[in-house]
C-alpha cells in the first residue's frame, strides 16, 4: 500500500536518471515516499531500496540520519514548538502547554483525526522573533497563545491550504529537466582527469 | 589481540619503498602508503585503536589512536590510522598531550557503557577493556544515567548484538559492506541514538556473519554458538586449518575441557589465504565434533544389524574381507589428512587396488592438477579470472569474498561462464550464461571480440570446477582448454570442493584413468563385479550426483568396509564400519585447492575410540603384511615431503617455519582432450541443472544444530516467466522427471535461473534430486508435472 504509486515510480526514474550512479538519488527518493505518505513507510523504503539497488538497512540507515524523514504516521501537518533558550525565556514552555491543551494530545503525538503532529524542536534560527514555531517547516512568528489557536481554527477550516501543503510536500512546484539539458554528470568510477578548473599533477 | 595481522610482517632489507620516521624518539623504516598506526606497530609501538582494522579501510570512527605527528609544522593531535608516513615524519604515541587524549576519547567511549564485563562475553579478551586498563583515565567523572537499550537482539541466525557495549566503532558494518558485500546492517539514527541495527524483518543473513562477533572490538556483538560457555581464560588453543571445504582457512581452535567451543580466523599476515575471515560454516560447524550421533566404535553387520565389536576383531575381519576379495575398490579420502590419504594409497598400493578416487564424480579429472596452478593471491590480483564452477559463495566462501573484493575494485575483471546467476555475477565483467550440454556455445563466446581482447591481456586465471552436477564435465574441460589455447601461460584454480581433495589426488588416491574413477569403481561393483568396496569418509548414496548408479553399486558390491565419522546412508550398507577421528581430534597436515600444505592440529581426545585415517590404514597393513612407511603423523608429512616430489618442500621443519603454508609445486598430467560436442536434447522440456548450497545435507553441518536449520530444503526452482508457460503456483508440488528416475518437488520462482532450465539445490532436506541425475550422461532433461 505504501509503496510508490505508478505517478511517483515515473517520477523516481525521472530522479534516478539525473545522477551518474543510482544510489545518488536515494534522499530525493525518500521525500518522494514521505510526500506520498506523509511519513516514510517499510515498504516505501524497501521500494526504494529497488528503484536504487541497494539494501533496506542503507536506505532505513541513511533515511533515520535525517530529522526531516519521519518514521511513524504524521499529520497533515506537524507543528514544531521550538524550546530553546530564547523562545523558552519568552514563553514556549506556556505555549506548548496550551498547544498540548488545545490539542488535547501530548508532544510527540498526533490528533486523533490525523490532521495535527504536535513535536518538540530545537532551535528554528528565528531567536529575534521568539516565541517561535513552525508548521509543515513554514515559520509563525512571536506566538501567543491565542495565534496558536487561530492557528489551528484554520489549519482545520483549510483556509491555509494555499499557503502550507501537506507534510512532506517539499515544493509546489516540481523541476523536470528534459534530457539534453541535463549536467550529464560522469560516474565518478569513469572520471579519467580532475576538473576542468583544477590542475591536476602527475602522481 | 586476536584480529591483528601477527608479527611476521616482512619489511625487505633494501627497499626504494622505504620511507625513514621517527616514532617516540627512535628512528624506523615505514614503507611508502603505510599509515602511522601500522608502521608504529612493527616498530614494535602500540597506538590504541578501537576502529583500525588491517584488512579493512580506515575511516577514523573512534579517534582512540590520537597521537602527535610533527610533519614540520609543529606537533598536531592526529588519528593515526587516516595518516600516511612521509620523510622525516616526527610521532609521539606517549607524549602527555597524545596520552590525554587518548585518555580522554576512552572516558568518553566509557560514558555510556554499560561496564557489564563480569557477564560479558567478551570480558577477558576485550580490547575496550584491555586498553581501558593500559590507556584509560583510570576513573571516570561520569555520573549521568547511561543510555539503555534491549539486551541483546538477535540480528541474524547466529548474531546478538547489545547495543548498549557497541562503541560505533563502524567495523561490523565495514566489514558487512566492504568484505561480504552484504550491505544488512547499519547505522540507525542519530547522534547519541546511533545504533547497528538491521532493516526491520531483515536480519543479517550473510553467510559471513560470524566474523563480525570476532572483529567487535567490544561485546556489544556475540555468537549463539558460544555465547556464555566459556570465559576466555578456561578457554586452550591451538592454529590449525579448516578442513570443511578446499579454501583451507586458517583457524584456531578454542576448547576448554576437552570440548572443541569455537573457531576464530586467523590472518597470517603475508601470504595469507583467508586474512583472518571464516566463513560461517567453517566457524560453527565444529558442533558436529561431539554430536551425540558421532560413530564411536567398530560396527560390525549380523543378522540383527550392525553390533558394536573390539577393535582387534573389526580389524581381524577386515583382513578377512580384503583377503578373501579379488577386486577391491577404494573411494573416499578427500576429507582425511594429507597423512591418511597418504597411508591409504601405499596400502592400496601394496594390495594393487586400480580402483581409486578421492572424488566422487562431481569434480574434475585429476589431470587439471598438472596444470600450473595459480594461488589465491595470484587468482584476486590477475587482470582476469575465468570462473567456470560452482558457485563459490555457496562453496568456496572465502575463495569468493578474495576475488570479490578485487572484482568490486575493479582491478581484476571476472568472466563468469555459468548455467545459472550466482553469487559472484553481480560482481562479474561478462556472464556467459549458457545451456548445460552445449560447449560449442561457450566457446564461441568466450570468442566474442571484447573477451578474446580481455584474455589477450595476459596474466589469466581459470578457476575451474563443476557448475552443473547434472552436466558432465565437459563444458568446464572445453573451456579451460579454450583458454589455454588462447593464452597458453594461464594458470589454474581447481574449485574442487571437498577440504583435503587436492592433497588425496595428489598423494595417491587419483584413479589412474576414467576407467578406474568412482564412477567406474560405482559401475562395477553395481555389475557386481566388485568384491570389496572400501569408503574412506565417503558417502556416495549422498554425496555422488547419481544417486541410483550409488544404490546400485552399494547394492551389488561384494562387501563393504566404511571408515567413516557418522552413521551415513552408506554406511548402513557397510558389513564393517570403523569410526574415524574427525577434524580437531588428529594431527598432520592438509592441502588447499592452491597446493598449500598447512598443519592441522589435535586439540581435543577422539571421541569414542575413533582413530585417525593413516592409523587405521598402518595398522590393517601391518595384519596384511604390508608397511605403510610412518607410524605417527608427523613421521608420515616427513615421509611425503622426501617421497612425494610435488611436496617436496613441505617438509616438518618448514610447516612450523611457515604457519600460512607451504605451496606445493603441481604434478605434472596432460590435459584430457576436451570433447565440445553438444548434447542432442531427448525430449524432455527442462534442462536441470544442480549445484550446491553453503548449508546442506553434508554431515558437518547436518550435525551442527545451529547450521543444519538453515538448509534451505530441496525444491525445483523455475525461472517466473517459465512458471507462467507450466501454469502453477508458488510452491506447488510437482513431479520432475528424468530418463533415470523421478522425485517431488515443490516449485519455487526464481529469477536466477535461465530459461529453459529448472534449477535444484544438492543434497537438501526433503527430497533427493540426485536421483534424477544420470552420471554418464552429458546432460540431464527432465519433466515437470503437476501432481496428481
Ligand atoms: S557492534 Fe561492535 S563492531 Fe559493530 S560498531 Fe558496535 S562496537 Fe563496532
Ligand atoms: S571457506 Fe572453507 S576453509 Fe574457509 S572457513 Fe569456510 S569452510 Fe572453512
Ligand atoms: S583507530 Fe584510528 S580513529 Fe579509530
Amino acid at each position: 500500500m505504501s509503496r510508490l504509486t505508478d505517478a511517483n515510480v515515473a517520477l523516481a526514474r525521472e530522479i534516478i536518471a539525473r545522477y551518474p550512479k543510482k544510489k545518488s538519488a536515494l534522499i530525493p527518493l525518500v521525500h518522494l515516499s514521505q510526500e506520498q505518505n506523509g511519513y516514510v513507510t517499510e515498504d516505501a523504503m524497501r521500494h526504494v531500496a529497488e528503484l536504487v539497488d541497494v539494501t533496506p538497512a542503507e536506505v532505513y540507515g541513511t533515511a533515520s540520519f535525517y530529522e526531516m524523514f519521519r518514521f511513524e504516521p504524521t499529520g497533515k501537518y506537524l507543528i514544531n514548538i521550538c524550546g530553546t533558550m530564547s523562545c523558552a525565556l519568552l514563553g514556549a514552555h506556556e505555549l506548548m502547554h496550551h498547544a498540548e491543551h488545545t490539542l488535547g494530545v501530548k508532544a510527540g503525538s498526533t490528533t486523533p483525526d490525523g490532521l495535527i503532529t504536535l513535536q518538540h524542536a530545537e532551535c528554528q534560527a528565528a531567536c529575534t522573533e521568539a516565541p517561535t514555531l513552525q508548521v509543515n517547516y513554514r515559520h509563525r512568528y512571536r506566538v501567543t497563545a491565542d495565534d496558536f489557536d487561530h492557528l489551528v481554527d484554520d489549519l482545520r477550516s483549510g483556509k491555509l491550504d494555499s499557503e502550507i501543503p501537506p507534510h512532506g510536500t517539499l515544493g509546489r512546484n516540481r523541476q523536470h529537466i528534459p534530457v539534453d539539458r541535463a549536467v550529464g554528470a560522469v560516474h565518478p568510477d569513469d572520471v579519467t582527469s580532475g576538473p576542468v578548473w583544477l590542475e591536476v599533477s602527475p602522481s | 589481540m586476536s584480529d591483528t595481522v601477527s608479527a611476521e610482517n616482512d619489511a625487505p632489507p633494501v627497499d626504494p619503498n622505504a620511507v625513514a620516521i621517527t616514532v617516540n624518539g627512535t628512528p624506523i623504516t615505514a614503507q611508502k602508503g603505510e599509515l602511522v598506526i601500522a608502521a608504529a606497530e612493527r616498530a614494535g609501538v602500540y597506538i590504541p585503536r578501537f576502529c583500525y582494522h588491517p584488512r579493512m579501510s580506515s575511516v577514523g570512527m573512534c579517534r582512540q589512536c590520537m597521537v602527535e605527528i610533527d610533519t614540520g609544522r609543529g606537533p598536531m593531535l592526529q588519528p593515526s590510522c587516516m595518516i600516511t608516513v612521509t620523510p622525516d615524519m616526527k610521532v609521539e604515541t606517549d607524549s602527555p598531550v597524545a596520552k590525554r587524549a587518548q585518555e580522554g576519547i576512552l572516558e568518553l567511549l566509557l560514558a555510556n557503557h554499560p561496564l557489564d564485563c563480569p557477564v560479558c562475553d567478551k570480558g577477558g579478551e576485550c580490547p575496550l577493556q584491555d586498553q581501558a586498563y593500559t590507556h584509560g583515565p583510570g576513573e571516570s567523572r561520569y555520573v549521568e544515567a547511561k543510555r539503555n537499550y534491549e539486551k541483546p537482539i538477535p540480528i541474524s541466525d547466529h548474531v546478538l548484538l547489545d547495543r548498549e557495549r557497541c562503541i560505533l566503532c563502524d567495523r561490523c558494518t565495514r566489514f558487512a559492506d566492504e568484505v561480504a558485500g552484504d550491505k544488512l546492517i547499519h547505522f540507525i539514527h542519530r547522534g547519541n541514538l546511533t545504533q547497528v541495527n538491521t532493516f526491520p524483518d531483515e536480519p543479517f543473513a550473510s553467510y559471513f556473519s560470524g566474523n563480525v562477533v570476532q572483529i567487535c572490538p567490544v561485546g556489544a556483538l556475540t555468537a549463539k554458538p558460544y555465547r556464555f560457555k566459556a570465559r576466555p581464560w578456561d578457554l586452550a588453543q591451538v592454529e590449525s586449518t579448516c578442513t570443511t571445504c578446499s579454501v583451507g582457512c586458517r583457524i584456531s581452535v578454542h576448547s576448554s575441557r576437552d570440548q572443541v567451543l569455537r573457531h576464530q580466523g586467523v590472518d597470517t599476515g603475508t601470504d595469507s589465504v583467508n586474512w583472518g575471515w571464516l566463513c560461517d560454516r567453517g566457524r560453527f560447524n565444529f558442533e558436529a565434533i561431539d554430536a551425540d550421533a558421532r560413530l564411536g566404535e567398530p560396527l560390525v553387520r549380523t543378522e540383527s544389524g550392525h553390533q558394536p565389536t573390539t577393535w582387534a576383531g573389526a580389524l581381524a575381519l577386515a583382513k578377512q574381507l580384503i583377503d578373501g576379495a579379488d577386486s577391491i575398490g577404494l573411494i573416499g579420502g578427500a576429507r582425511s589428512t594429507n597423512e591418511g590419504a597418504f597411508a591409504w594409497a601405499r596400502l592400496a598400493d601394496a594390495l594393487g587396488i586400480d580402483h581409486r578416487d578421492a572424488q566422487l564424480g562431481d569434480g574434475l579429472p585429476a589431470s587439471v592438477l598438472g596444470l600450473p596452478r595459480a594461488t589465491i593471491d595470484e587468482a584476486a590480483n590477475a587482470t582476469t579470472v575465468v570462473l567456470v564452477g560452482p558457485d563459490l559463495k555457496e562453496e568456496l566462501p572465502v575463495l569468493y569474498l578474495r576475488l570479490r573484493a578485487t572484482a568490486e575494485q575493479r582491478r581484476l575483471r571476472i568472466i563468469e561462464v555459468s548455467p545459472a546467476s550466482t553469487g559472484m555475477t553481480r560482481y562479474a565483467w561478462r556472464t556467459v550464461a549458457y545451456r548445460p550440454g552445449s560447449p560449442s556455445e561457450v566457446t564461441k563466446a568466450l570468442g566474442a571480440a571484447d573477451i578474446a581482447e580481455q584474455l589477450a591481456k595476459g596474466d589469466v586465471v581459470v578457476v575451474a570446477g563443476r557448475s552443473n552436477l547434472a552436466e558432465s564435465e565437459t563444458t568446464a574441460m572445453s573451456v579451460l582448454s579454450a583458454v589455454l589455447a588462447a593464452v597458453p601461460d594461464a594458470k589454474i584454480l581447481p574449485a574442487l570442493r571437498r577440504g583435503n581433495v587436492v592433497g588425496a589426488l595428489e598423494l595417491g588416491l587419483a584413479p589412474t584413468d576414467s576407467d578406474h574413477d568412482a564412477l567406474a569403481t560405482l559401475r562395477r561393483a553395481a555389475d557386481g563385479s566388485l568384491d570389496l568396496l572400501v569408503l574412506l569418509g565417503a558417502d556416495p548414496l549422498d554425496d555422488c550426483p547419481d544417486t541410483d548408479l550409488a544404490r546400485r553399486a552399494l547394492a551389488g558390491a561384494g562387501r563393504i568396509i566404511s571408515i567413516d565419522t557418522f552413521p551415513s546412508a552408506s554406511t548402513r550398507h557397510a558389513d564393517l564400519v570403523l569410526p574415524a577421528a574427525s577434524f580437531a581430534e588428529q594431527s598432520g597436515t592438509t592441502t588447499n585447492l592452491e597446493g598449500r600444505v598447512t598443519r592441522v592440529t589435535q586439540k581435543v581426545t577422539a571421541h569414542g575410540t575413533s582413530r585417525p585415517d593413516w592409523m587405521i590404514a598402518s595398522e590393517l597393513a601391518a595384519l596384511l603384511g604390508h608397511d605403510i612407511g610412518f607410524a605417527s603423523p608427523e613421521a608420515g608429512t616427513a615421509l611425503i615431503a622426501r617421497t612425494v616430489p610435488a611436496f617436496a618442500a613441505a617438509t616438518p621443519a618448514a610447516l612450523d617455519e611457515h604457519p600460512a603454508g607451504v605451496v606445493t609445486g603441481p604434478v605434472t598430467g596432460a590435459l584430457p582432450a576436451a570433447s565440445s560436442a553438444d548434447a542432442p536434447p531427448n525430449g524432455y522440456d527442462y534442462r536441470l541443472v544442480v549445484s550446491r548450497k553453503l548449508y546442506d545435507g553434508a554431515v558437518n553441518t547436518a550435525m551442527s544444530p545451529s547450521l543444519a536449520p538453515l538448509a534451505v530444503g530441496a525444491a525445483a526452482h523455475l525461472h517466473p516467466a517459465d512458471f507462467d508457460k507450466v501454469g502453477l503456483a508458488e510452491g506447488t508440488e510437482v513431479t520432475l522427471t528424468s530418463t533415470t528416475g523421478s522425485v517431488v518437488l515443490p516449485l519455487h520462482p526464481n529469477a536466477n535461473v535461465a530459461r529453459g532450465t529448472v534449477w535444484a539445490p544438492f543434497n537438501q532436506p526433503g527430497a533427493t534430486v540426485n536421483e534424477l541425475v544420470d552420471a554418464s550422461a552429458p546432460v540431464t532433461d527432465v519433466r515437470i508435472e503437476r501432481l496428481s
